[in-house]
């Protein structure tokens, strides 16, 4: 049990804090497309959805890939870029509380503090700064100027290179503005974030007929998820229809409109399928359980016959007897989950300091923070996880207990007190 | 003597064991009739079958053939819920290893038949009723000191006055003993069955069973049984 919960609330925790931080990256809805061409008439459909009365932000972003290069020194890298307006992502997202040091002032987020006209970057954390092996990072006092040259390949919206046959690539240098944290590992390893207008420049994305990459939405607080995608995907559909005939339409047939959920699908699923599996485990755990008490209450049966005996002679039902032996697996159950979740609690209270100190003394962690992007481990117990566990534990208990139960409830009182003497 | 002064009746009850191969007839046609109030003693040679039957007329075991009627009502006509009734309210077994809960306290094992009639709820009503019913029983048994004890902290004859107590704390219509003094010295069993007597004195119906004839020749009537049939010597045997 203490095992049980320990791990649960940790694994729970990972889990829950990976899909809110996804969430918060995302936002709640996005109408998008894998496509690296885009789609065009993105701004009137944002018109379209941003005065209606389920929405609470729109931000239209640009996604491609680049290649960067610091422009002083010898040292190059890929890179997913995303374009946004800064403020307005950060309606959606949470965009503006990832940054270290526009935190408090997103809207100038690409305007570098040495120089706020040149033009800036965001850069993910983990793609700019080392952390340590405690897994923090250090932090300038102010961002420094830093030079780097960012190359895309411009498309049309046919997808041919739009450059073919000159020098192919559109190049421009930005400067170091600010760090992002989303506390994603994948997000802050790999993006950079340019003004909306710089990253459709750069991927041959503002032509007569502007696009972009994807449309991130935030529903009201009161909107449930699925309804505010189903009323985003009506209303996409009815775009769609109006827009046929249009220049470049048919980039909107491969648009869809996901939740964040599905958005970020492939990433979720792998968390998900550990802590499915560690479920599987303790599962397969829980049927050992209900062996173990199904042994420990035979021998009980076969010890106590006599007392059964002595029940029934005095006249208590089966049913009685049953009830009995149930109490008692019951409260075996309650009180042995009840002792491991408090124990398991008192541990997850203590837990970081114990990692820490391990740390410290030993050299041991529980994961290497130089390679995840785990902070403090997850030591909040989740009520509905500690429910189902006891709720488990004590059915265990019952389920191991019932065949024993009912033979005691069998036994023949002259057999149990032996008093089958001629 | 009216039909209605009889208790327990038996008639015509068969029963016999398996013995390996062997079937072992030990009942063979028993018919019994026991009067209200009366104290009577069953007496045999060892096999003769006198436990058997006692817990046939307890509804502990049944017969192969054969009515026990109480007051007037064939037991083998009661269901399983019935059957549990009577044996919690009519009945109070005693027998002769006293079968005492080892984990229960004095006081807790003669409470015990009050608990088992009852639901969870039905017994946190009348726990107040039944203790202190618990406690006037071992108080006339000499047992009030002990009522905190385990069982195994009391002498053989000391166990087997809580098993009285724990008989008859539903105020049974019968008690039915089997050998309750087989397992004590001679001193102790006697005052088993002053116990016995004194009940008898006021009312209580008793069968008791018993190898000892000295026993048995201080209750009022002795029935003995002889190769699975009781030998006449009672009147109304």
């Amino acid at each position: 049990m203490f095992v049980v919960v320990v791990v649960m609330t940790v694994i729970t925790g990972l889990v829950r804090d990976f899909k809110d931080n996804n969430h918060k990256w995302v936002g709640d809805c996005v109408v998008g497309t894998e496509s690296l061409v885009g789609f065009p008439y993105y701004e009137d459909f944002i018109k379209r959805i941003d005065g209606t009365d389920f929405v609470e932000g729109v931000s239209a972003v640009v996604k491609s890939y680049a290649l960067v290069k610091n422009r002083n020194l010898e040292w190059s890298s890929d890179a997913e870029i995303m374009g946004i307006d800064a403020l307005k992502h950060s309606r959606v997202t949470n965009f503006g509380e990832t940054l270290h040091y526009r935190k408090n002032d997103v809207a100038d987020a690409f305007e570098p503090v040495y120089d706020p006209n040149l033009s800036g970057f965001v850069i993910g954390i983990d793609k700019w700064l080392v952390r340590d092996d405690k897994g923090k990072y250090s932090y300038e006092d102010s961002p420094y100027e830093v030079a780097l040259l960012v190359s895309c390949f411009p498309l049309t919206s046919k997808g041919a290179l739009a450059k073919a046959g000159t020098d192919l690539v559109n190049t421009k240098t930005f400067y170091y503005s600010d760090i992002s944290r989303s506390g994603l590992a994948g997000v802050d390893g790999s993006f950079i974030y340019l003004p909306l207008e710089e990253a459709q420049l750069l991927c041959g994305m503002a032509g007569a007929v502007k696009r972009v990459s994807a449309i991130h939405i935030k529903f009201k607080p009161n909107v449930k998820l699925a309804d505010g995608c189903e009323k985003v995907a009506a209303l996409w559909k009815g775009f769609v229809e109006e827009k046929k005939g249009a220049e470049h339409a048919g980039l909107l047939d491969t648009v869809t409109v996901q939740s964040w959920k599905d958005y970020r699908r492939e990433f979720i699923a792998a968390m998900e399928k550990e802590q499915t599996m560690l479920t599987i485990m303790f599962a397969l755990i829980g049927v050992t359980t209900v062996f173990i008490v199904f042994v420990v209450f035979y021998m009980i049966v076969s010890h106590k016959s006599k007392d059964v005996g002595i029940l029934k002679s005095i006249g208590a039902s089966k049913a009685d007897v049953i009830e009995l032996f149930s109490c008692f697996a019951f409260l075996m159950g309650l009180l042995g989950s009840a002792a491991g979740a408090f124990g398991g609690w008192l541990f997850l209270l203590k837990i970081n300091r114990i990692e820490d100190f391990l740390f410290e003394h030993f050299g041991f962690q529980l994961w290497d923070r130089t390679m995840y992007a785990i902070g403090d481990i997850p030591s909040v117990i989740d009520l509905k996880v500690l429910a189902v566990i006891i709720v488990s534990a004590v059915a265990a208990c019952l389920a191991g207990a019932f065949l024993p139960s009912r033979r005691a409830a069998k036994l023949e009182v002259v057999e149990t007190l032996q008093v089958n003497q001629l | 003597m009216s039909k209605d002064d009889f208790i327990l009746k038996a008639e015509g009850l068969y029963k016999s064991y398996r013995m390996g191969e062997a079937k072992v007839s030990v009942l063979r046609g028993v018919d019994l009739a026991v009067r209200k109030s009366e104290f009577v003693a069953i007496v045999g040679a060892s096999g003769s079958g006198k436990s058997t039957l006692l817990h046939i007329l307890g509804a502990l075991d049944r017969p192969e053939k054969g009515v026990v009627s109480f007051e007037g009502r064939d037991l083998s006509r009661m269901g399983e819920r019935e059957l549990n009734k009577f044996r919690n309210k009519m009945v109070g077994f005693v027998f002769q290893f006293y079968h005492l809960l080892d984990e229960l306290n004095v006081l807790e094992n003669v409470f015990l038949p009050a608990m088992a009639s009852k639901s969870v709820f039905g017994w946190l009503g009348s726990r107040r009723w039944a203790m202190g019913r618990a406690r006037e029983l071992l108080n006339e048994l000499g047992l009030g000191e002990r009522a905190n004890h385990k069982p195994y902290q009391l002498s053989g004859g000391e166990r087997q006055r809580v098993a009285i107590g724990r008989a008859l704390m539903n105020e049974p219509r019968i008690l039915l003993a089997d050998e309750p003094t087989g397992n004590l010295d001679s001193a102790t069993g006697n005052d088993i069955l002053k116990v016995f007597e004194r009940l008898n004195k006021a009312g209580q119906t008793i069968v008791m069973v018993t190898h000892d004839e000295r026993i048995a020749q201080k209750t009022g009537r002795i029935i003995t049984l002889a190769d699975g049939k009781i030998k006449r010597k009672g009147a109304e045997a």
